[in-house]
């Protein structure tokens, strides 16, 4: 199988290299012909095969129009494997995408079975360009400075260089615009807008009483008038640093809060949102008084003062005093002790 | 007439006189009230409370101890009410097949009429939640996007979002919802089974628990009109499916495109 017609490739065996024993270390292995070089009638085979693929490939491409046409949007029909799919999406789908594929395996079957077979190695020249290539660059460049002027005309070149020298200055204001700096917007939650605020069942709006809170009950819960906030400021910013879960456990099962008597007959109030990353989390597991957050599995005991038991998060949650008013609401007495959610640098 | 009115001038006669009329008030109420409640009720309720008492030695003293107190493997039942029963038992999750972090779900033990009996049973040792009544958790006409929100506030972060449950703590699970019925759904709500928190109807009322199941039997009835429901998992399944599935597929594809034909 020796050719002559490619210029500059090489015999491949000139690329062999083997060992003592003769096994090829590098370099491709003997000729081998294929089935379809020597036996007419499985090149014919091979033949009909490529050709019946793209038969059946443009046979699926009229069924996806058949199907688009004809099979109804709506139906559901059961498919092994896939389940409950719809009959629509499944034909189309399925028509086009096996007719796709068919082509594809068609041609590399075509190919790898029938297309001339021989083995060449092609080589590569050096990186490096040739001297002459080099001095003629160098040589085509001075010509250019030259016929530009750039060394002949200084009130040019100077006014170019101001020019460059300044177009970083305005993306520098840009920069020192990006904010305004938070203030101490972190550090301050709509708990503390007022004293004693009253807390409301995110879930049904209502204003939470201590009874309304079972033992071992959950309650999400937002600060009384933030609903009113949000309309007005257009924003979830204050329901994102303000809201809280309420649980209430056996009196005797709250080992410490993070204040004297922070919590109100054994219902604490906590932060939602994670001191880690700020994942909001309300996984709480009743028994065990576990609060995972599912980001990272930072793990808090709501029932010592939500200090961490695991997981990534560096500071307890947040915890807010609890108390009831003269008409038997559950009110947060103050804002939270610290800022609530992940640290930030000036935290401190 | 003399010794009487001298008697009533005695001290332990007042004490007489209060006894006497509350006897005379208690055994008059304790006939009327019986002659008002049909007498077959109260017998058919004592007897499945025994009937109750007895499956209850048999297969749950052993942890929850004689007289439903609690023990080294189980907590105590007073107080846990029918609601719980009918749950943890009618989930096959009580009693539990051994020591297990947690009970799981598998083919119930007991009959309904057994589960009924100990139902019974455990609610007559202390005040809870009773098992809801159709009307309670009956969802038709439920708003099944409010049913949604709430779903999303107060159950998705443990059930997953299409229900389909997740990890917990410690080996720990929230199960998957979607072989719940509306009643289990609603019992678990209102007893907060093992990890779970309560959800009471003061927390979340009633209508609102129904828009919840409303939700869940959506989710239980959606069809996945790609295929591939993977679990509802999201997308780390569908990752980890197309990395080993399709990557496998691609390389195969590959090896085959790079061979010699033979």
């Amino acid at each position: 199988m020796s050719d002559s017609s490619h210029g500059h490739e090489v015999e491949p065996v000139s690329y062999r290299t083997t060992d003592e024993r003769g096994r090829i270390l590098l370099g491709l292995d003997e000729h081998r012909s294929r089935r379809t070089d020597t036996n007419p009638r499985a090149e014919k085979r091979a033949e009909r095969q490529v050709a019946g693929m793209f038969v059946l490939s443009a046979v699926l491409f009229v069924g996806a129009i058949a199907a688009y046409l004809f099979v109804p949007k709506y139906d559901i029909i059961w498919v092994p494997v896939l389940g409950d799919v719809s009959a629509s999406n499944f034909s189309i789908g399925g028509a086009i995408g096996l007719g796709t594929l068919l082509i594809g395996i068609a041609a590399i079957h075509w190919a790898r079975s029938l297309m001339s077979d021989e083995e060449v190695v092609q080589e590569r020249h050096d990186l490096r360009s040739s001297d002459e290539a080099r001095a003629e660059l160098i040589e085509k460049f001075q010509e250019g400075t030259a016929e530009s002027g750039f060394l002949k005309r200084p009130i040019i070149r100077r006014s170019l260089l101001g020019a460059m020298a300044l177009f970083p200055l305005p993306l520098a204001f840009l920069v020192g615009d990006l904010g305004p700096a938070p203030g101490n917007k972190l550090r301050h939650t709509m708990w503390g807008n007022k004293p004693r605020t009253r807390i409301i069942n995110q879930g049904s709006g209502a204003l939470v009483r201590p009874e309304d809170l079972s033992v071992g009950g959950l309650i999400n819960a937002i600060p009384e008038g933030l609903v009113e906030v949000e309309e007005e400021e257009q924003s979830l910013n204050e329901r994102a640093k303000s809201a809280i879960i309420l649980v209430r456990m056996n009196p005797e099962e709250l080992k410490s809060t993070q204040g004297p008597n922070w919590d109100y007959q054994g219902i604490v109030a906590f932060s939602k949102i994670c001191t880690h990353v700020g994942c909001p989390i309300s996984l709480y597991q009743q028994r065990t008084h576990a609060l995972l957050c599912p980001c990272h599995q930072s793990t808090f005991d709501l029932s010592d003062s939500g200090k961490v038991v695991f997981g990534p998060a560096a500071r307890h949650m947040p915890q807010l005093h609890l108390d009831v008013d003269e008409e038997g609401y559950l009110v947060a007495v103050g804002d939270f002790a610290e800022p609530v959610g992940p640290s930030f640098w000036e935290r401190g | 007439m003399n010794v009487s009115a001298s008697a009533r001038r005695r001290p332990f006669a007042a004490g007489a006189l209060l006894l006497i009329a509350l006897l005379t008030t208690g055994t008059a109420y304790a006939v009327t009230s019986s002659a008002l409640t049909p007498k077959a009720a109260v017998a058919a309720d004592a007897d499945l409370i025994s009937k109750g008492k007895a499956l209850f030695t048999e297969g749950c003293s052993s942890c929850h101890g004689l007289a439903g107190q609690g023990g080294s493997a189980g907590p105590s039942l007073v107080g846990v009410g029918a609601a719980a029963v009918d749950f943890q038992v009618g989930t096959g999750r009580m009693p539990m097949a051994g020591a297990e972090v947690q009970a799981r779900r598998k083919p119930p033990v007991y009959t309904q009429e057994e589960i009924d009996a100990l139902a019974a049973y455990v609610a007559s040792l202390g005040a809870g939640p009773d098992v809801p009544k159709p009307g309670q958790y009956d969802f038709s006409g439920a708003d099944v996007a409010a049913g949604g929100e709430i779903y999303r506030l107060n159950c998705s972060q443990c059930h997953n979002y299409a229900g389909s449950g997740g990890a917990l703590s410690e080996g720990r699970v929230a199960p998957t919802l979607m072989d719940s019925t509306p009643k289990q759904i609603y019992e678990a709500m209102i007893t907060g089974p093992q990890s779970m928190p309560v959800f009471s109807d003061k927390q979340i009322p009633a209508e609102k628990k129904q828009e919840i199941i409303a939700y869940i039997n959506y989710l239980q009835n959606a069809p996945d009109p790609g295929g591939f429901a993977l679990g509802r998992l999201g997308p780390v399944t569908e990752t980890v499916f197309l990395f080993t599935l399709a990557f496998g597929v691609l390389v195969a594809i590959a090896i085959w495109i790079g061979t010699k034909a033979r």
